[in-house]
């Protein structure tokens, strides 16, 4: 039906080789009708992929792990700024909220507060008490009066303080936020946005180091994604803002600070669209949130001991982007999944059967899937580390595959 | 004086239908409204608050209209009982038999724009709230004519337009939801209540004192109406609570008890809860109704009380036969006419469930509809502004 991200047609300025000098010049954007640009978490330009055709692309083939030359991102005429994960975040909250009056913030310490990890910082003074609402520490109840909002046409975003409080809301977010639209024949709607930290952070201890994702994931009528950069995070958090669909937006605690440089002008994601964090021919890793920056570490070894591994993170949790991924698994025919989730009834144990169900015929060897281990993550910091996968096991893992 | 579907659901392909079934619940179009005075049964009770008077104003017409509204929720309800024996409805159906003063007591009291929330015995409020009976009875058989197409069942009835936000399953989490309604209509200060409606046995519940805390804390026009029938499914209110004057429970919330089985009363407490939430924020109304029937149809709702009892309350506080009396002693109306306005009543319940069993069974494409809205594929543009949309294979 419509178009997807068209990629950069070969008649314009960009020359043959495989290596991309400069970012084109603003004039040009306005001709291309319909070409964007994807910045990189390591400050790199460079067009999307064409996923319609199967044309070879122009593809970076050295790691992306290394930093670019500073000059790269000076001679782009469009530079953008530069900031935090967690102030991406605000900005696509901010500019949402300016957009739309029926888009409101609720959660523990979100207002005079300024938000536990600052997301919603400078919110409360500029859009007063009733938009941004600091309620007590009642998570089944405000969740389901969020719920009850968006019946009514507003667009609440409910923030747990972290993920593993809103295990107490379980029953609103399975029951009334899923299911409304359906049971009531499509009468109701329920534009609301759950937000939250979670993953297992530094030494935070057993209970405020999990990862919902596995518990949402079945539940039906919602929508799940994962952000971890801050270009992502606000426009996920912007499409997620927009959506007439419940979504389940999952940050980390770790990559709040986060630094990089995102597009002055206003960008939306698509919420249903994996990312293609580096091409590559050998092997498919997809990975999510943390996972990433674990896996780009491993991919620089990677890339030394001569593999070329391709890294997608898949950021829509639910639905997979099973097109994104099965174009890649159709070119490397092996698949690695790296994933902070327990091995139980994890994200990648969907994935793992989502891709044997539609893809068996192109793999050359069964799917690996590297979870955390199932145990509550222990305070000592030796344990945690071991609880979770590193990329030393990913390194490992790929070789074994590729053998 | 509306007919319940003015054609605003384009999806429902009976239109047909409606175009004969005579107007359901009669809002009070009077041809007399010279106005009665009444006395509720007992005096109200409060916590917190000054209780209301005693006296109501009403009028001949609406005498007539609440004593027909009854009527036909009763017939309804009776109808249910015989379908579900039959088998054409299954699952859980929960009769609201021997409650409908409140609902059509809280249904005079109060416009279309104010919201109202209840949980699963929500055939009669649906009814109050502009609905009609064929979609009733076509969603309890789960036919495709039913309001949620057929896919909601008896515990998922829902109205948009009449202001009735469910049909909810799991007791309790209607209470936060409902809060979550009064605090939209804060939010777009249009001086309209939510009634958030639950039972003694979701009376214990901790998310409604949660609920409760933020709905008082942020001043939203809630208020949340405890229909005490004294039975939690099984288990008596005594045995389930260490305090059962649920009015009192909202402690720095005022509350209010009220003879649920008087349509008066209960208009009264409605129209005075919504002038004080207007002004003061939440307040909590206890109705103490009863119900004939068990707590659903699987129960027989004679192990854990005794059939004398039952028999007592119908004898002594039936809400009907309290109009009836009502209707009798000012001469409103004969016996005949009463007779035959009961007549008339399942006439129509007879006629709405023949056509009713007429539609069919939802498609199986059906489905997976409404799971989500309008399908994937969120818009999205990239920096340079231009509007795309991704769409999966």
């Amino acid at each position: 039906m419509a178009t997807l991200f068209q990629g950069l047609p070969s008649s314009t300025a960009f020359s043959s080789s495989n290596k991309f000098n400069h970012v084109p010049a603003p004039t040009s954007f306005s001709e291309r009708k319909s070409s964007i640009v994807t910045v990189r978490s390591d400050a790199r330009w460079s067009p999307v992929l064409n996923y319609a055709t199967h044309k070879p692309q122009r593809l970076i083939t050295n790691a992306v792990a290394t930093k670019a030359d500073s000059s790269l991102a000076s001679t782009s005429s469009k530079p953008g700024h530069e900031l935090l994960l967690f102030e991406a975040l605000r900005e696509g909250l901010e500019e949402e909220m300016e957009r739309d009056p029926c888009v409101c913030v609720m959660g523990e310490d979100v207002g005079h507060y300024g938000g536990s990890y600052k997301v919603t910082k400078g919110l409360a003074t500029k859009f007063g008490d009733l938009r941004v609402l600091d309620t007590p520490i009642a998570e089944n109840s405000f969740t389901g009066m969020g719920i009850g909002a968006a019946m009514t046409g507003l667009r609440p975003i409910i923030e747990g303080m972290n993920m593993g409080f809103l295990l107490l809301a379980f029953n609103q977010i399975s029951n009334n936020c899923g299911m409304l639209h359906y049971t009531s024949g499509g009468q109701f709607k329920i534009p609301v946005v759950i937000r939250g930290p979670g993953g297992v952070g530094r030494q935070l201890g057993a209970e405020h180091s999990q990862r919902l994702e596995s518990y949402f994931q079945s539940i039906p009528g919602i929508q799940m994604v994962a952000c971890s950069t801050p270009y992502n995070a606000k426009g996920l958090m912007k499409a997620a803002i927009r959506s007439e669909n419940p979504v389940i937006l999952f940050e980390h605690v770790l990559l709040y600070n986060l630094k990089d440089r995102i597009p002055d002008e206003e960008y939306v994601l698509s919420l249903e669209e994996a990312e293609m964090v580096r091409p590559g021919e050998h092997v498919t890793i997809l990975t999510y949130s943390r996972m990433r920056y674990h896996v780009m570490q491993a991919a620089k070894t990677l890339v030394n001991k001569g593999y070329d591994p391709e890294v997608i993170d898949i950021r829509s949790l639910k639905p997979f982007d099973l097109h994104t991924i099965g174009k890649s698994v159709k070119k490397t025919h092996r698949v690695l999944i790296v994933e902070e989730c327990m091995r139980t009834g994890g994200i990648g144990a969907s994935l793992t059967a989502a891709i044997t169900e539609n893809f068996n015929d192109d793999l050359d060897a069964p799917i690996v899937c590297l979870s955390s281990q199932d145990v509550p993550t222990p305070y000592a910091g030796t344990l945690e580390e071991w609880t979770v996968v590193q990329p030393a096991q990913i390194v490992t893992a790929v070789e074994q595959l590729c053998q | 004086m509306a007919l319940s579907r003015s054609g605003s659901n384009l999806l429902k392909p009976i239109s047909p239908f409606f175009s004969c079934a005579p107007s359901i619940l009669s809002r009070s179009i009077s041809s007399s409204n010279d106005s009665i005075t009444v006395e509720t049964s007992i005096p109200f009770t409060a916590h917190n608050c000054e209780p209301p008077s005693r006296s109501v104003t009403t009028s001949a017409a609406e005498l007539r209209s609440f004593f027909r509204d009854m009527a036909l929720m009763r017939r309804m309800e009776i109808a249910a009982d015989s379908l579900y024996k039959a088998k054409l409805i299954r699952g859980f159906c929960h009769l609201y038999d021997g409650q409908e003063a409140v609902a059509v007591g809280m249904e005079a009291a109060i416009t279309r724009k104010d919201c109202i929330i209840t949980a699963y015995r929500d055939h009669c409020t649906f009814l109050s709230r502009g609905g009609n009976l064929v979609e009733v009875f076509a969603e309890l058989m789960g036919r495709r004519a039913g309001m949620s197409n057929g896919k909601g069942g008896s515990m998922h009835f829902y109205r948009k337009e009449g202001g009735f936000y469910g049909g909810h399953g799991i007791v309790g989490a209607q209470v936060p939801l409902g809060c979550g309604l009064a605090f939209a209509q804060k939010y777009s200060k249009d001086e309209n209540v939510t009634f958030a409606m639950y039972g003694d046995g979701a009376a214990n519940q901790g998310q409604l004192f949660e609920a409760l805390n933020i709905a008082a804390l942020w001043d939203l026009p809630a208020i949340l109406v405890c229909e005490n029938n004294h039975y939690g499914m099984g288990t008596a209110e005594w045995r389930a609570a260490k305090s059962p004057a649920y009015y009192k429970r909202g402690d720095y919330v005022p509350g209010l008890k009220v003879d649920g089985m008087d349509a008066f009363a209960v208009k009264q407490a409605c129209k005075f809860a919504k002038e004080h939430a207007l002004k003061n924020g939440p307040i909590i109304l206890e109705m103490d109704t009863y119900r004939y029937h068990g707590h659903s149809m699987s129960d027989p709702g004679s192990t854990y009380r005794t059939r004398d009892e039952i028999s007592g309350v119908r004898q002594e506080r039936d809400p009907i036969e309290r109009i009836r009396k009502l209707l009798l002693s000012h001469e409103i109306s004969t016996e005949t006419e009463l007779k035959d306005i009961e007549k008339e009543v399942r006439k129509e319940v007879d006629n709405a469930i023949s056509k009713a069993k007429e539609s069919e069974m939802p498609d199986p494409s059906e489905l997976f509809t409404n799971v989500y809205v309008k399908g994937f594929g969120v818009e999205a543009y990239g920096a340079d502004r231009k509007e795309l949309r991704a769409t999966l294979p």
